[in-house]
């Protein structure tokens, strides 16, 4: 069975090594901050016994205040499972670091949160619209799009 | 009569005419057969779109088409009837006069491939000396039909086909030409005619390998599969006759048909004994022979995926050519060394070369290139 | 003297014989050398995920279907899975056998079309395809006694299926499963020493392991690479755990290998769906579940192993009859972030022998 990592004892590793970079953490998840999300993913990736070396999704969903970017992890070698989630606050211009440099998988499924949602993602190569054409306009997944 | 004596054969003493009792003596004579040849060639390429699509269809485990006619044969009638009738469209920065010649100029020598051929004993068009040389010439002007079609479509896809079309036939003219040279060096001579003649046993048994070569390297001549990487469905829509319709891909369509016609005929008069049977009258059993390879083409499209450019030009040259080579090596050595009162003999001999050779080469030879470092 | 060339771009697709579904590919083209290949999708999108955001949970099974069109009941199925996972609610035993049954057939329906597509792609004139389409026509009668639908199938249920199997069903399923195996082998014997195949297929397109771990590829692209991943072996669902079956794993990642393992893999789904016939529990087929649940809030992810890879549905609730998010990780839109490193270097014939053998959908791409 792929054993889900509760947030808790991970976030105490992550305080060691990177400190104040984790906000809260839970049960099932565990949340960092934006700035601090390469780092952290950087360092969950290669730490020895965790080595997150598949990065199986990434979500990005919408409470009015803030928007959420929720990722989950799996280690093949390990057999075990984490969310990661990081928030970024304001409607105006949401912006979080890319992971692709570190999970190559990441990448169209950043391009697309990044058309549907507006979040834009610092270090992405190639960060255009995916699924939608290029002179779309508006950001449909976000709560507040009206479609007319 | 021995193996190797061409046999007696009076059009060797008079190439390109006939008795002189006829009176309009040759013009009748090449009017006769420009009607018949015509009449059969049309006539058959339907009769083998027929049986192309029937017997396809019975291989993918499905009827073929049997609702125009008794068993759909009137098929071939319906499809030229539909081709006739649609709009024929001329791309807008296309090269207009290479773009109508380009039909033309394949079709033709299709049809003059059969002006030497021979449907009973002595009944030919002409009787040329250099029969078998003029077919391999004539037929290799095709290409350049095909090669026009592809330029003056102004589209990419159709330059893709055109260009792989002439590396491809190029390569493959040289295998063709050495395989029919074992069979003119049992013969003694070019001319069709006195090729049939001399088969006493078919020259498949004789030169089992070069039927193989010839086999391939026509099937690449003509485009079909597995090299008919030329018009590739999964890859380049339709390659080079992507932007015709109408007449004009009705000629590219009966294009193939007699060039595959003109390759059945061509084996059969050089390697199955030609118009030559027991009891049957010989334009029947010319007839059979015609269909049964033509049936065997159609068994080889049917089953086998096809080969990518380079894997095609890999087995012209690396395989099919050395392999030609030796068979033209060893019959030499058989015309001049083997004694005459042992001719089935040779044909163990030489079946027994062929599966050595192509186990040889099978387990030696790699075909094409890998990937390419950019 | 050096010839001066310029590279030209071609545009592969979007309405193609060959490319399954719109799916365009800008290739930038040496000669027949493939120097850049950039995909172009998005052809497909219909808003499914924003659609799910107005429905209830129970409405949303039928988009679901429409995903991955050709697997519909893995789709049904992921999507039960991660809402009863949010719930908290669990099927009855009989319910839960014949989802198995379900899943499996689908995957070897899933898997004919797959491996014949790739065959047709290599060039084979229709002939492995037609055969392929043939004996996916009696899985499909199977799902057509069950739900009443050839394609999409609304079958599963929050809490379990929607109706019992009639009683033809299981007969003809006993005639399917006595003569698939032998299909396959006939099949097999045709195929799998075939020198074409072997020469356009072999050493063709290689994926190595890290980078199929690297970019999230899943399903049968992932262990043709060696990679021993499987989520109904390492986090079985349902109850996979009580089904003995192999997982089978390619050694080299090149197109061949990605043939062969899905060509195993009808092998192992016979087998499992023996061992769940001898098996299957008289009982009750859906647990008591309204109409308008109302999970707690909170959020889940549940993933299975569709035919195509791990199909995973991430809900996130707040307590109302439709979910607050509903995302779909697709599987074929990961493994299609693999094919600029597969192609680059190759030639167009072998893109589309490349693209034929990932085995895309493209509902699920656009959604």
């Amino acid at each position: 069975m792929t054993v889900a990592l509760s947030g808790g004892e991970i976030a105490a590793r992550l305080e060691e090594r990177f400190p104040g970079s984790v906000v809260e953490s839970g049960q099932d998840s565990l949340l960092v901050k934006s700035e601090s999300l390469r780092a952290a993913a950087g360092f969950l990736k290669t730490a020895p016994g965790l080595e997150f070396d598949y990065l199986t999704a990434i979500t990005g969903v919408d409470y009015y205040d803030y928007f959420e970017v929720v990722y989950q992890l799996t280690s093949i070698r390990h057999n075990h499972s984490l969310v990661v989630k990081a928030r970024c606050y304001g409607r105006g211009n949401p912006a979080l670091p890319s992971v692709v440099s570190l999970w190559q998988g990441a990448d169209f499924q950043e391009r697309e949160i990044y058309d549907l949602m507006g979040i834009r993602f610092e270090g992405h190569p190639n960060l255009k619209r995916i699924v939608l054409w290029d002179g779309f306009t508006g950001y449909p997944l976000r709560k507040d799009y009206l479609q007319w | 009569m021995s193996l190797f004596d061409p046999g007696l054969n009076p059009s060797a003493y008079y190439p390109g005419t006939l008795p002189p009792e006829w009176p309009g003596g040759y013009w009748i004579h090449w009017g006769v057969f420009v009607v018949i040849i015509l009449a059969f060639v049309l006539l058959m390429a339907m009769g083998f779109i027929w049986l192309e699509r029937r017997e396809v269809g019975r291989f993918q485990a499905r009827l073929g088409p049997n609702r125009v006619g008794p068993f759909g044969v009137l098929q071939p009638v319906a499809d030229a009837i539909k081709v006739l009738t649609k709009e024929d469209i001329i791309p807008a920065k296309g090269d207009k006069l290479v773009y109508w010649l380009a039909p033309v100029v394949a079709f033709v020598p299709a049809l003059m491939v059969f002006a030497v051929v021979p449907f009973q004993d002595g009944a030919l068009l002409a009787d040329l000396n250099i029969g078998i040389l003029y077919v391999v010439a004539i037929s290799s002007v095709s290409v350049v039909g095909v090669f026009m079609a592809g330029w003056s479509s102004n589209n990419k896809y159709s330059l893709l086909g055109a260009m792989r079309a002439v590396s491809q036939v190029v390569s493959y003219e040289i295998p063709l030409g050495l395989s029919i040279l074992g069979v003119v060096v049992l013969t003694g001579s070019l001319s069709l005619n006195s090729i049939v003649e001399a088969q006493h046993i078919p020259f498949i048994l004789l030169q089992p390998l070069g039927f193989l070569i010839y086999l391939a390297a026509a099937a690449a001549e003509i485009n079909r599969t597995p090299f008919d990487l030329l018009e590739a469905d999964s890859e380049i829509v339709a390659g080079f006759h992507t932007e015709y319709s109408g007449m004009k891909f009705a000629l590219f369509y009966l294009v193939e048909y007699c060039e595959v016609l003109a390759v059945s005929v061509i084996v059969t008069t050089l390697f199955l004994a030609g118009w030559k049977g027991p009891l049957l009258p010989p334009l029947l059993w010319f007839l059979i022979k015609v269909f049964g390879v033509f049936a065997v083409i159609v068994w080889v499209r049917a089953t086998v995926p096809r080969l990518r450019v380079d894997q095609v030009m890999a087995f012209a040259w690396k395989c099919l050519l050395p392999l030609a080579l030796i068979n033209l090596l060893i019959t030499g050595i058989q015309v001049l060394v083997w004694p005459e009162i042992l001719p089935w003999a040779a044909v163990f001999l030489n079946l027994a070369i062929m599966v050595v050779l192509i186990l040889l080469w099978s387990k030696f030879f790699k075909l094409g290139g890998g990937r390419v470092e950019v | 003297m050096v010839i001066k060339t310029e590279p030209f771009v071609v545009n592969i697709g979007p309405a193609h014989p060959s490319t399954h579904g719109v799916f365009r590919m800008r290739a930038t083209l040496d000669g027949e050398v493939i120097l850049d290949i950039e995909p172009v999708f998005g052809y497909l999108h219909r808003g499914i995920e924003k659609l799910a955001e107005e429905r209830t949970y129970t409405q949303i099974i039928p988009l679901t279907d429409r995903l991955d069109y050709l697997a519909s009941m893995s789709n049904n199925l992921a999507y039960v899975l991660a809402v009863e996972k949010l719930a908290g609610i669990a099927a009855p035993e009989r319910a839960e056998y014949l989802r198995v049954i379900m899943a499996e057939l689908q995957r070897i329906a899933s898997h004919l079309i797959g491996v014949g597509a790739f065959l047709n792609d290599c060039g084979a004139f229709m002939t492995p395809i037609l055969y392929m389409i043939r004996e996916r026509e009696k899985i499909l009668d199977l799902f057509e006694m069950v739900s009443g639908q050839r394609l999409t199938y609304n079958y599963m249920r929050i809490g379990g299926v929607s109706h019992d199997i009639p009683e033809e069903f299981l007969p003809a399923l006993d005639k399917f499963i006595k003569g698939m195996p032998g299909f396959i082998d006939e099949y097999d014997q045709l195929l799998q020493e075939n020198e074409i195949l072997l020469a356009r297929s072999k050493g063709v397109g290689i994926l190595s392991g890290e980078q199929a771990i690297n970019i999230s590829a899943s399903g049968p692209v992932l262990r043709a690479s060696g990679i021993k991943w499987d989520i109904r072996k390492v986090d079985p669902y349902s109850i996979y755990d009580r089904f003995e079956f192999e997982m089978p794993t390619g050694s080299a990642g090149d197109c061949y290998d990605r043939y062969r393992v899905r060509v195993e893999e009808m092998r192992q789904s016979v087998r499992i769906l023996k061992q769940a016939v001898e098996k299957l529990p008289p009982g009750e087929v859906r647990s008591e579940v309204s109409h308008l649940v109302r999970p707690p809030a909170g959020e889940a992810y549940g993933h299975i192993e569709s035919p195509r890879g791990e199909l995973g549905f991430y809900l996130v609730s707040d307590n109302s009859i439709a979910p607050y998010r509903f995302h779909v990780r697709a599987p074929s839109l990961l493994n299609l972030t693999a094919l600029r490193e597969m192609v680059v270097g190759w030639k167009v014939a072998d893109v589309l022998a490349i693209f034929g053998s990932i085995d895309i959908c493209m509902g699920e791409v656009d959604r």
